[in-house]
């Protein structure tokens, strides 16, 4: 075996699996399987007639097949659509919830119990279908913050949930954006009140946990007028030989002069070295921009799942509104990514800005794709655009495909693109200076994500750093 | 410090080196000379240790111990540094970045406490000015968009601040301006003590006009043909190599 393909194997550490008592809806989906999940939640009627008509949509869609990653047609009816841990009905305190589970998360990184955590991060814990729990609650309601589990936020936020809910990923949108409107399980849901900037980070932690079970997360944040709020969601999965189907959409609204910063650091199980299992990441993310001079950051560092295919995009409508992307992007062993960016240029005097760094090792296979798209009104609209590849070993491979719309002709547009490689000759010179094949690799790889990992919220970028080189570890050898 | 015997290595199942003997004594400079394609550039690398050249016969001695049970990294640790021919572009890593991991790794080997911050900056400084070396090319990433030249002194500047004990230099002089060639001779000269050794790959007699070398060997197909003193690389310089190669013939004959 050379250098660089003893590098690329390791252990996924998160890849253990919780047993607990479970209970499910049937095996596939129907309309029942729609009420069903409905019921479950104890949802209002106007809820369930939206998942109904996502649902009928659904059934008229085909599933889409332009993205440059390949695996066998999922069987949808081979799924289960709802998963949730046997808890007593109402929770009022974490000393309800099911030890099992407390254990899971603590095993994970993440105590619940807010004197352990970070005491500036709260966090809403999912865990397969539902939420089950979300810290610091109190200490933001003073603030008027609301951050609650989506299910709570359709029965006690009715009103917002009607307002904002499909308002920016409509469920015609696409396959799995009608897919998750249908039967979408838990999820985040943020509102920041005017003129508040959130008190501390808001996080949620997502666990998929039951074996072939879906996970259709559903998130949606809302700033009003100057309003801030810095957000953070995580993923893991355990090791299973089945691949799961994770197909989330999130939803991000700012009003004017208000910012949203989404960061994620996605790690779900990414199969085995051959490519057997690990979750299929078909996830729609889109913010907008609705007021004057505000702004949306997306900040992915995605690391884990066999298949991922995203694209957080921005939709810039009001002046001066401004929209980033900031992406790293690994594929190792058998992963594929097909991901990037959309930013949507509608108002005047509006600037986004793309760093994608993509990083190919084993026999991993990647595609950046990102639309810059300029409207007649737009008029003075800048973006740039940097998107690097990086190869280490010559058995994977990257792609890039910018495509630009520009209908003003006073857009500046700047697009650079590089692609470099670390192959043995890279290596047997670090090492010629004294630093280990592994060494150097980090090494590389965290000078290369640099401009990424400073978006992230500092505890983050950490963990980002370690995360990269274990997900890297044996790429080399 | 370095005894080579009878080493033999190949790629691919192509011999390369067919029998190589040579002894490096501490304080000495050898230089190598031959013809394009003859090894030179192998042998520096195996004793770097590059593994995709597979060693089939011979032993390296280092110091006392077995060289070839090092890794190469292990090697550098332990003082042996190559500067490469074609010296590698590292995407993404600054060159200080670079040489502080690099020079912290090989402390930490020799159980001292890394080097950090303004310590470190004032050893560079020091070493930048020894090599007339621009300070901008420190904040670049390794090697990329360097000039050759800029490429050449830039290895030398790392050997000035890795301090090894025995320098393996290939053709560190090809491809400097005038100025460049006194700059780096002068590097390799400040390195040059009783306890150092310094085995020097080069075309070029002219180098030896800066750096004079106790030794010369003609590499010729693998094997050290000839050795001698200083003279033998003004004879080379004057006949080339084709009286070497007759000389050869006659003796097989
Ligand atoms: N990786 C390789 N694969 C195949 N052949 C190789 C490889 N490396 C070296 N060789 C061959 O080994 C021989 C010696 O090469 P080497 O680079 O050591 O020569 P050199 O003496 O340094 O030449 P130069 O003066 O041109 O630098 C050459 O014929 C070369 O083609
Ligand atoms: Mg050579």
């Amino acid at each position: 075996m050379n250098e660089i393909e003893q590098f690329t194997k390791s252990e996924y550490k998160y890849g253990f699996s919780t047993d607990i008592e479970q209970e499910m809806a049937p095996k596939g989906l129907s309309e029942d399987t729609v009420r069903f999940i409905s019921a479950k939640k104890n949802e209002p009627q106007w809820m369930l007639d939206y998942r109904l008509k996502a649902y009928r949509h659904w059934l008229t869609m085909k599933v889409p097949t332009w993205q440059n990653v390949h695996y066998p047609q999922i069987d949808f009816q081979d799924i289960y659509y709802y998963a949730a841990p046997k808890v007593k009905p109402k929770l009022n305190s974490l000393d309800e919830v099911d030890p099992e589970l407390l254990d899971t998360f603590k095993k994970l990184g993440i105590p619940l119990e807010e004197q352990k955590l970070l005491a500036n991060v709260a966090v809403d814990a999912v865990f397969d279908s539902v939420s089950v729990t979300t810290t610091f609650k109190e200490a933001l309601k003073e603030k008027g913050v609301i951050f609650c589990s989506f299910s709570e936020a359709v029965r006690e936020h009715s009103e917002l949930i009607k307002q904002y809910m499909g308002s920016v990923v409509p469920y015609t949108d696409n396959y799995y954006a009608a897919l998750n409107a249908a039967v979408f399980s838990d999820g985040s849901f943020v509102y920041i009140p005017k003129g508040v900037r959130c008190p501390m980070e808001l996080s949620t932690y997502f666990r998929i946990n039951a074996e072939n079970t879906g996970q259709f997360e559903r998130t949606l944040i809302i700033a009003d007028d100057g309003a801030y709020v810095s957000y953070l969601e995580g993923c893991t999965a355990p090791k299973r030989d089945e691949n799961q189907l994770h197909a989330a959409v999130v939803e991000l609204i700012t009003n004017e002069n208000a910012e949203i910063k989404y960061s994620t650091v996605q790690n779900w199980y990414a199969g085995d070295e051959n490519g057997k299992g690990g979750i299929y990441n078909f996830v729609t993310k889109r913010g907008i921009c609705k007021g004057n001079n505000s702004k949306i950051s997306w900040t992915q560092v995605e690391t884990g799942s066999a298949i991922t295919w995203k694209y957080p995009s921005c939709i810039l409508k009001g002046d001066n509104s401004i929209g980033e992307f900031y992406s790293v992007a690994v594929t190792n062993n058998a992963q594929q990514a097909d991901t990037g960016t959309k930013m949507i240029h509608l108002g005047r005097n509006t600037k986004s800005t793309i760093v994608s760094k993509g990083i190919s090792a084993g026999r991993g296979n990647q595609t950046y794709r990102g639309l810059v798209k300029v409207s007649k009104a737009a008029e003075n609209a800048r973006n740039h655009s940097q998107c690097d590849s990086l190869l280490i070993g010559d058995k994977c491979g990257a792609h890039t495909f910018p495509y630009f719309e520009i209908s003003n002709p006073s857009a500046k547009i700047e697009h650079e693109a590089t692609t470099s490689k670390i192959g043995d000759d890279q290596l047997f010179y670090c090492q010629s200076r004294g630093i280990s094949a592994e060494e150097a690799v980090s090494l590389i790889v965290n000078g290369y994500c640099k401009d990424v990992f400073k978006e992230l919220p500092m505890e983050f970028a950490m963990e980002a750093t370690k995360l990269l080189s274990i997900s890297l570890e044996g790429s080399v050898g | 410090m370095l005894s080579i015997k009878n080493l033999h290595a190949s790629i691919g199942g192509n011999e390369i080196l067919k029998g190589i003997s040579l002894e490096v004594k501490a304080g000495e400079v050898h230089a190598i000379m031959g013809p394009n394609g003859s090894g030179k550039s192998t042998l520096s690398k195996v004793l770097a240790g590059r593994e995709e050249y597979e060693v089939t016969a011979g032993s390296v001695e280092y110091l006392g111990k077995n060289l070839l049970d090092f890794s190469p990294e292990d090697r550098a640790r332990e003082g042996i540094f190559l500067a490469f021919q074609y010296p590698v572009e590292i995407p993404g890593v600054t060159n200080i970045m670079f040489l502080r991991t690099a020079l912290n790794e090989i402390r930490k080997y020799h159980g001292k406490e890394p080097l950090e911050g303004p310590e470190f900056l004032k050893l560079v400084r020091e070493k930048t000015k020894i090599l007339d070396l621009d300070d901008s090319l420190l904040k670049r990433p390794v090697n990329e968009g360097f000039s050759g030249g800029e490429k050449k002194r830039n290895e030398i500047f790392q050997m000035a601040v890795l301090e090894p004990k025995l320098a393996i230099l290939d053709e560190t002089d090809s491809g400097l301006d005038i100025d460049a060639l006194r700059a780096v001779s002068d590097g390799i000269n400040k390195l040059k003590n009783k306890d150092n050794g310094i085995i020097m790959v080069t075309h070029y007699q002219r180098l030896l006009d800066y750096i004079v070398p106790d030794f010369v060997h003609v590499l010729l197909n693998g094997k050290i043909v000839k050795s001698g003193t200083r003279e033998l690389a003004l004879e080379l310089e004057e006949k080339g190599y084709d009286w070497i190669r007759e000389e050869q013939k006659e003796e097989v004959v």
